[in-house]
């Protein structure tokens, strides 16, 4: 096989400069054809390939492997073999023929998800994701898929730390709904309700010409979300009618109503796999009610907390209060001799250093974020196309001789 | 047909009734005891009369002399006057428990119904009568203009407020004439008629009147203060007893409407000759209104109440929610007053807790329900209910049952405030920027496909 003889020595080769990687590159392309259909080949050709040197080349070829299907016995070899190369593979080269890698990557989690064993994609995937991004802040295609493999190895740290990069900057709408959707699902797994909410919040707001599928169940989400989260109760759409109900009993604040309601239509939650959600949205509500109670009193008895807030007993009551403590969602002592608890305010004085740091970091941020604001307001305003169509705009309006006429049409 | 002078008659007349209020210094009677119906009726005339009568008749409550004394006096009046529905209702209602004299009395009610056919036959016939006249008037009116003779057009210009004149009337005699037999959309409607071809500021006061008359009977609110803005801002200086009625009739609106401020002030501008069975109302409002001294001789009249003013101001509690107790009874058979009564005595009593709080850093609990005849847990409930509202800014101490202020820490509050600020900024700068990217993916998308 002389094209393949050829084909290595010149990945070989030219895998030292960048210069020669993109003239390696076109050889790639071009060859890629021939190379399809030739499975043994190819296999017995990477294992003379370094992952981690001849990266471009490596990936040619790995791709092509794995276009076809795969029997099971061979998949986990392929598999281990993907692995193996995702790890080691080196960055910059990734970066030149990042659809290849990408559509390599999936095909990966697929089969990985084909042998149930998604725990084993998870590594290579989350090490994937950050040799794709150019920078931080940019979506790629590859984070939704592996906070899907996240999510169905239950692997939420791993998961998280994706999610922790702020991301501003956006290729595929589709993509950043499933990745809102499913960074909102890790989140809420991981009881992070405030990064949920916000996650999910950009999926439902995010602008759509028609209703999406992955925007529906974001928003049921979000709704019990923010219930846990805040107690707020967001207006819901028609088709979301039981949630609008357990929205309007949360709300109520009587306990064994929303339980009512929750029993009654547990067949629609189940169908969204939202039954746990809902189950932690009722046990918010007690939270909830407490935290009522701590306005209006100073000290209040076990008894009477348990009374109010319709808990089975005083004991109950206790692990309640004591949970919240330990949540840091309420300041109070409990003194169990005499079965009080004694309300305090927040002893946060706003005069440590701590506190000073706290804020430090916030202004920073906020700059920071104003900077990224003004850049991108630049940046649109240089861009043709924007520039073409106010162009068209104005001239409706026919300010005269005061703005030169912008040509209709930037030939681009 | 009658002139302005003589209408005006009847018309007063109508207004006394519809205000329904004594202007002599007659003493009402409102104290504990029960309601002597004698006493409270002899204070109102005609239909007022007659629809308090059998207010307090179905609110007696089981009350049976009571009862059947209300509707014997209503009967009375009744035959006094033209309105035989009201005369079925009553006798139905009387159910022949009073005895062979108040037994339906068919016959008379047979004469009233023809004559008041025959009645409204004449007036139609006038009215018509008069709106050809109109027609002619004005079609001899463009003639005149036509020839362009100015003396002419002068005298057809008198002529056509004469004729106007006459419909006004006209409109105003079925109006009166409507109200008397009971039919009272019929009467409103002929009034508002009469509004078209009003020529003085006078006429358009009577109308207003009737019209607000109407409209109190009828529990039109809305339409009342709309009429009786209209009257207000006629610039003619009104007549003292016609002014005083009108704010009468807005306090009245504004009641039925739930504004118990405005209300309240209106029926403190009404000069002291004027009912004061509105004066509970007062009772929630500043402490600053009793110094009014128009008010002080007002509550001349009126010893229990001011007792009970007093009371509330000088804190004794007690006592005036004693008062109030008292004066429940009767004032649930006030036909105005009924479906407010319990809202008032409500607010009152809130007041009343608010203000005994004002001054103290802690409050004893037991001592507090002492001085609001309640007991420590009710008046828990009481409190908890108003803090919620964020009326008093207080927590309780349950354990010790004590009350005690608190002060919100201004500078804590501003610096959670900033925080959360600086995060909600953040979270939404950057879902903006998400959104502006994908709406610029959307447009590079379909620009790409367009080309």
């Amino acid at each position: 096989m002389n094209s393949a003889e050829s084909l290595i020595k010149s990945i070989q080769g030219l895998s030292a400069s960048p210069g020669d990687l993109s003239a390696l590159h076109g050889i790639l392309k071009k060859a890629e054809d021939s190379l399809r259909n030739n499975w043994d080949v190819q296999l017995a050709t990477l294992e003379e390939l370094d992952p981690s040197i001849h990266s471009l080349g490596y990936l040619y070829l790995l791709e092509g492997l794995t276009r076809g299907s795969v029997s099971k016995g061979k998949t986990s070899g392929v598999v281990l073999l993907m692995a193996r190369f995702i790890n080691r593979c080196d960055a910059g080269q990734i970066r030149l023929a990042s659809e290849k890698f990408v559509t390599l990557c999936k095909r990966f989690k697929d089969r990985v998800l084909e042998l149930e064993d998604p725990l084993r994609g998870v590594a290579p995937l989350v090490s994937a994701v950050r040799k794709v991004q150019v920078a931080a802040k940019c979506l790629t295609a590859l984070h939704p898929d592996c906070l899907q493999l996240c999510l169905e190895a239950k692997c939420y740290k791993a998961g998280f730390s994706i999610l922790s990069d702020d991301i501003l900057e956006v290729d595929q709408p589709r993509d950043f709904y499933l990745y809102c959707y499913y960074g909102g699902m890790i989140c809420i797994g991981l009881k992070r309700f405030q990064k949920a909410s916000e996650l999910l919040y950009n999926v439902v707001t995010a602008p759509m010409y028609q209703l999406n599928a992955i925007a529906l169940e974001a928003y049921k989400k979000y709704i019990l979300v923010n219930l846990i989260h805040s107690g707020q109760v967001i207006l819901c759409l028609y088709f979301t009618k039981p949630y609008y109900e357990v929205g309007n009993r949360y709300n109520d604040g009587k306990n064994y109503e929303l339980e009512a309601v929750v029993v009654a239509h547990s067949s629609d939650f189940e169908k969204d796999n939202n039954l746990g959600l809902v189950k932690q949205a009722v046990a918010s509500l007690y939270k909830r009610n407490i935290l009522r109670l701590t306005q209006k009193y100073l000290t209040l008895s076990l008894q009477d907390i348990a009374n109010m807030v319709q808990l089975a007993n005083a004991k109950e009551a206790e692990t309640h209060v004591l949970q919240m403590i330990q949540d840091g969602q309420i300041h109070a002592l409990i003194n169990q001799k005499d079965g009080m608890v004694r309300f305090l305010e927040d002893p946060e004085q706003y005069k440590t250093s701590e506190m000073i740091e706290v804020m430090d970091s916030v202004i920073q941020r906020t700059i920071g974020l104003s900077k990224n604001l003004i850049a991108m307001d630049e940046s649109l305003s240089c861009d043709p196309l924007y520039l073409g169509k106010v162009g068209r705009e104005r001239q409706k309006f026919d300010f005269g001789d005061d703005f030169d006429t912008v040509p209709q049409k930037f030939s681009m | 047909m009658e002139r302005d002078e003589e209408s005006s008659g009847p018309m007063m007349e109508m207004c006394t009734n519809g205000g329904g209020e004594e202007t002599s210094n007659r003493r009402p009677i409102i104290s504990g005891e029960p309601l002597d119906i004698e006493a409270y009726a002899s204070l109102y005339k005609g239909r007022t009369k007659i629809m308090r009568l059998l207010f307090i008749a179905s609110h007696c409550g089981g009350n049976q002399t009571m009862q059947l004394e209300a509707l014997r006096m209503a009967y009375d009046e009744i035959k006094k006057g033209e309105n035989t529905q009201l005369f079925r209702d009553v006798v139905n209602r009387i159910n022949g428990r009073l005895g062979d004299k108040y037994k339906m009395d068919s016959a008379w009610c047979e004469s009233v119904d023809r004559r008041a056919e025959q009645k409204k036959g004449r007036l139609e016939n006038e009215l018509s009568s008069y709106r050809v006249m109109k027609y002619v008037v004005l079609f001899m009116c463009c003639l005149v203009c036509l020839h362009r003779s100015f003396l002419v057009n002068h005298y057809l210009d008198n002529e056509t407020n004469l004729i106007k004149e006459s419909i006004r009337m006209g409109h105003n005699d079925f109006g009166d004439f409507y109200y008397a037999c009971g039919l009272l959309s019929d009467a409103f409607k002929n009034y508002v008629r009469t509004r078209d071809y009003c020529t003085t500021a006078k006429h358009i006061i009577h109308m207003c009147m009737n019209a607000i008359l109407v409209s109190i009977e009828m529990g039109q609110f809305t339409h009342v203060s709309s009429y009786v803005n209209k009257a207000e801002q006629n610039p003619e200086t009104l007549d003292p007893i016609v002014a005083a009625k009108l704010r009468c009739a807005s306090g009245l609106a504004h009641l039925e409407l739930k504004k118990y401020k405005l209300a309240a002030r209106k029926f403190l501008d009404v000069s002291p000759e004027l009912g004061n069975s509105y004066n509970e109302v007062i009772a929630p409002q500043d402490a600053k209104v009793i110094d009014n001294i128009n008010f002080r001789d007002f509550l001349e009249l009126v010893p229990e109440v001011r007792e009970l003013i007093n009371d509330f101001y000088s804190s004794r509690y007690a006592s005036c929610l004693e008062y109030l107790g008292s004066l429940r009874a009767n004032l649930l058979l006030d036909i105005h007053l009924h479906d407010h009564v319990d809202t008032l005595y409500d607010q009152i009593r809130k007041k009343a807790l608010i203000q005994y709080t004002l001054p103290f850093v802690s409050v004893d609990l037991s001592r507090m329900a002492d001085a609001f005849k309640t007991s420590v847990s009710g008046l828990e409930k009481e409190l908890e209910a108003l803090i919620t509202d964020n009326q008093i800014q207080a927590r309780i101490d349950s354990h010790n049952k004590i009350l005690y202020a608190r002060h919100a820490d201004q500078r804590n509050a501003t610096f959670q405030k900033v925080l959360q600020m600086g995060n909600e900024f953040d979270r939404d700068v950057r879902s903006m920027m998400l959104r502006a990217n994908l709406l610029k993916h959307e447009y590079h998308a379909r620009a790409g496909r367009n080309h």
